[in-house]
């Protein structure tokens, strides 16, 4: 009988120190505030600049998501009006301008090629796109490439960049397989 | 009893007088040690002498033709511990025995009948170790799906929760030997982190009436138990192996106990399992494989004074997520629900790639108990939780092979409780716990977090009553009080925080202005009542009525306030609201059930209404540069489940015996009398079972399983889709077609030399090989189900 109190007393006192050290971890560090967390390489802005290989003005088509992937607002879009049966010289930028001097991603992927690829679809008035560039295997990047529109009419222009594809593959996106790093598809009027 | 004490009285005394030898009588009587109550079905046996007895309904048994001199009996009850008594025989004898009828570490109240159960009116089954151990190579949520009213939602075929009654995730409580699972049960992809292999009995209590283990238990509480030890000098012990041909693996468990009759006892346990791809009927579930290992030590000295254990247990598992539900936006979700077959099919592989989910749980525990005379018993216990989850996505770059969600979290529970049983009629029981718990989202993931640092502190207090009106008709009643707080960081993107309207409800908890990004400090109250009453009514041994109402308040749990952001694992933009406040159920349920050797049956009737149900449901797109990702938000309305269990059986004769099982829920969102999303389908289940005790306890059974489509679900959402650039009608809701699945086990047990034996089993999983999809498969979208599946098991008891 004397062994049992023993017992109970001592698990007395191991739940008094259990209860107490509760209150201590409930007591400390409250008030540390935790990390801030970015999304690695946001991507906020994609921009399409077309000259036309013969005369004419230079037209862009800028896409810009200033809240990131994680935020609620849709990508804001901005395109010009294309001329009918053009071939024009693109070249496409990446920027993460949550930070000052924006940041130009398209280096990155330029730097990466080999694990970097953009594909382009097109429908409607906008007839096709050609790559220009390749990386150092000799297989497409799609940085720069060439867009050729149709006779008038309304069209899209899907960019799609992929992290890691399979290279070479077919040239759609199902083979490719990867990850999506930006896919914006542009809807244009050709004149 | 004092009319009985006299008759006895009378014979004893005139024993005295016809003394003769051996042909005396004993007059014996087996009562429970606490409230007296007379207990059936007691085995009497004689030492050195074949001479075996039953105790009566009044607990009462005779033993005729005795010598004079010492007898000695052993008195076994299949719910007691059995006991050794010497018994001195002078001429005719009366003698009054009691046994400890109380399961000390189960802490189980409820006594008469044959099976203990958890409660006293509410709607209760179990599951035997027998029937847990045809499930060794599966998992806890396979397992109780056995139990009629409970289906499950899975992520694939490894991640498998259980819904009790069309009711998930927090709204079901585990108690793992005693302790509450702290094991982030929120969200689909989180199955309870449990080795089906280290628990021995598992009861399922619907809906929230076991107020002692929490109030908030609006679906129910699943209890997973341990077997008794006996307390005597011995060893014995049990190892499983399982073979499993979809998935090209199996597992090996094996437990080994030690018991001294003085009361102390130490079991060791430890399990694995390994699994390959799973194949549905005509491809490769590529990624699906899982691989756990699990292991639990118990020790401890119980006396029926005083005792106490301390247990702990490890679980660790990697579960490969299907590569095919893996997608980038929701084009590719649209693509998937349109095409019959997965966009990822490689060859057969062990290896577990990302996406892939790993979660280590550890968990310790430390119990005392006393029983004061004449007052009850009194609990004390504390234990310490920690798990610890990763979720891995496909990343490229700097960040492979680097988790993207990285949650820690730490409970600790201090809980005692009294059980005062020293009434005849009535039983008291008084309750209060305190809980700490920290959840710490590590930043080196480099992903924003999708659930916050936060910490938790609850407490709790109850109370609980059983009283004994009649022979026939017990009353129960109970009430319990919920303290919560939370304490939160967290960082909200600003446009998101605007876009909610926080900027206007919740300006004053923002604690810093990082520029895209705020600092707050969520910090919310909840205070929660919970209260039940119900009845339980025998009309005869073998028939019986229960009636159960319960109130249950469950607070918010962190995912349904926090969520926030873009779960990768799940491609989906998961919204959870600041503003979601404790949801309040009404259920009222009754159980009408007959119990005979011949046959039987049980129908289960409930109604649950629920006012401010949490739920998340799709609700449309958001577009960023990286594709269009299908938005769920957390939402509050007030639902209604009405629903029934029904099961009967038929002994044919000694050999065949047929169950039948069917079990449906509706769900109802009563603000907009519309379907809510994610109620399981109706199910009927069929089995046909031979059994021959002379052929080595052969068994054979056969069991038809039919799903029923569930023609009640939420209207399909419109979503633009920019590689059709047009508004689409995304199938996310609609149901599957029902489906017919056949499963077949059979077993034989072969009894060896000192008491040792051998059970083969063979079960075969989808007989027919059938392709089908389950409503509540996530996904269902992507894949057909498992196809059919060999399982050879092997059990060696020893």
């Amino acid at each position: 009988m004397i062994k049992r109190n023993t017992i109970f007393k001592n698990i007395r006192k191991a739940s008094l120190i259990a209860f107490s050290s509760i209150a201590l971890i409930s007591c400390s560090d409250d008030d540390d505030a935790p990390e801030e967390q970015n999304e690695e390489e946001v991507i906020t802005t994609i921009i399409v600049k077309l000259t036309p290989e013969a005369e004419g003005t230079t037209l862009t088509l800028i896409s810009k998501d200033d809240d990131g992937s994680d935020g609620p607002n849709a990508p804001v879009v901005d395109v010009e009006q294309l001329a009918a049966n053009t071939t024009y010289n693109a070249t496409i930028t990446l920027l993460n301008e949550t930070e000052s001097p924006a940041e130009d991603i398209t280096l990155e992927v330029e730097e990466e090629d080999d694990e970097h690829q953009f594909f382009y679809t097109v429908s409607g008035a906008i007839s096709s796109t050609e790559y220009t560039d390749m990386d150092e295997d000799g297989n497409p990047v799609g940085i720069t490439f060439t867009l050729t529109t149709g006779d008038a009419g309304n069209g899209t222009l899907g960019v799609t960049l992929r992290h890691e594809p399979k290279k070479p593959n077919d040239g759609t996106l199902a083979d490719a397989a990867g990850a999506t790093d930006v896919e914006q598809t542009f809807s244009l009027t050709v004149e | 009893m004092r009319y009985t004490l006299t008759i006895l009285c009378i014979l004893v005394s005139q024993s005295f007088l016809f003394a003769q030898d051996c042909s005396n009588i004993l007059l014996g009587e087996v009562i429970d040690f606490h409230d007296k109550t007379p207990l059936t079905d007691a085995i009497i046996q004689v030492r050195g002498n074949k001479k075996q007895v039953y105790t009566d309904e009044f607990g009462k048994f005779t033993l005729t033709n005795l010598c004079n001199g010492t007898l000695e009996l052993e008195i076994s009850h299949p719910e007691c511990t059995t006991r050794f008594i010497t018994v001195e025989i002078n001429g005719n004898t009366h003698k009054k025995i009691t046994l400890e009828h109380h399961l000390e570490q189960l802490n189980e109240v409820k006594v008469t009948g044959s099976t203990i159960t958890e409660t006293n009116s509410a709607q209760e089954k179990i599951l035997k170790t027998e029937q847990l151990e045809r499930f060794g190579s599966s998992n806890l949520g396979d397992a109780l799906k056995q139990i009629n009213g409970v289906s499950s939602l899975n992520t694939g075929s490894n991640i498998v929760k259980p819904i009790i009654q069309g009711l998930s995730g927090s709204r079901i409580l585990i108690i793992n030997n005693g302790t509450r699972m702290q094991d982030m049960e929120w969200g689909a992809e989180h199955a309870p982190n449990i080795d089906i292999n280290a628990t021995n009995k598992v009861t399922i209590v619907k809906g929230a009436a076991a107020l002692q283990y929490g109030g908030d238990a609006i679906g129910g509480v699943i209890l997973l138990g341990q077997n008794r030890i006996p307390k005597k000098d011995t060893i014995y012990g049990k190892t499983l192996l399982n073979g499993v041909s979809n998935g090209r693996g199996g597992n090996i468990s094996t437990e080994l106990t030690k018991a001294y009759e003085n009361g102390f006892y130490i079991k060791g346990q430890a399990s694995y399992k390994k699994l390959g791809d799973a194949e549905a009927p005509d491809y490769i579930l590529s990624n699906t494989g899982v691989s756990q290992f699990g292991a639990s030590i118990d020790f401890g000295k119980l006396g029926f004074e005083s005792g106490w254990n301390a247990f702990y247990s490890y679980f660790d598992t990697n579960i490969g997520i299907l590569s095919a539900s893996h997608i980038g936006n929701v084009d590719d979700l649209i693509t998937a629900i349109n095409s019959d077959e997965p966009s990822k099919i490689s060859s057969f592989t062990y290896n577990i790639k990302e996406p892939r989910q790993s979660v280590k749980h550890h968990l310790g525990k430390l119990k005392y108990y006393k029983r004061f005379e004449g007052i009850g018993k009194l609990n004390v216990q504390y234990d310490i939780q920690q798990n610890h989850r990763f979720e891995y996505d496909i990343r490229v770059g700097d960040d492979k092979g680097k988790a993207s969600l990285d949650l820690k979290l730490t409970t600790q529970t201090l809980a005692a409780d009294i059980n005062i049983d020293a009434f005849e009629k009535q039983k008291f029981s008084f309750g209060i716990v305190g809980r700490y718990q920290e959840n710490f989202p590590d930043p080196k993931t480099g992903v924003r977090r999708l659930i916050p640092d936060y910490e938790k502190v609850d407490f709790g207090v109850f109370a609980t009553t059983e009283y004994k009106l009649s022979d026939a008709t017990t009353l129960d009643a109970g009430i319990r009080y919920d303290y919560s707080k939370i304490d939160a960081q967290k960082f909200y993107i600003t446009s998101r925080w605007e876009e909610r309207g926080y900027d206007e409800d919740y300006s004053d908890i923002v604690v810093s202005d990082r520029g895209t990004q705020l600092l707050v400090n969520p910090k919310f109250n909840y205070h929660n009542f919970s209260a039940s009453a119900g009845l339980k009514h025998k009309f005869s041994n073998e028939n019986q009525f229960r009636f159960n109402y319960t109130l249950a308040q469950r607070a918010p749990n962190p995912a349904e306030l926090f969520s926030d952001g873009l779960h990768h694992s799940a491609a989906r933009i998961e919204l959870g609201d600041l503003r979601i406040k404790s949801e309040t159920s009404h259920r009222v349920s009754a159980s009408l059930g007959k119990n005979t050797y011949t046959w039987g049956y049980g129908i289960e009737p409930y109604l649950n209404l629920i006012n401010d149900f949490i739920f998340i449901e799709p609700t449309g797109v958001e577009f960023s540069l990286r594709g269009a990702f299908p938005v769920w938000e957390y939402r509050q309305t007030d639902a209604r489940m009405l629903g029934v269990d029904a099961s009967i059986y038929n002994n044919w004769t000694d050999n065949w015996r047929t169950d039948h099982k069917f079990s449906i829920v509706k769900g109802v969102d009563r603000s907009s009398n519309t379907a809510l999303i994610n109620i399981p389908s109706a199910r009927l289940q069929n089995g046909i079972a031979f059994t021959k005790q002379e052929w080595h306890n052969f068994t054979i059974g056969l069991q038809s399983e039919y799903v029923f489509r569930q023609n009640e679900y939420p209207d399909n959402i419109m979503v633009y889709s920019p590689q059709q650039d047009q508004e689409v009608e995304l199938n996310i809701n609609t149901a599957p077609d029902a489906y017919h699945l056949l499963k077949l086990d059979t077993e034989m047990k072969f009894n060896l030399k000192n008491s040792k034996a051998l059970t083969v089993g063979l079960g075969i999983n989808n007989l027919l090989d059938t392709e089908y999809r389950d409503y509540l498969n996530r996904q269902r979208y992507f894949t057909d189900d498992l196809g059919r599946s060999f399982i050879l098991r092997l059990k060696f008891n020893y």
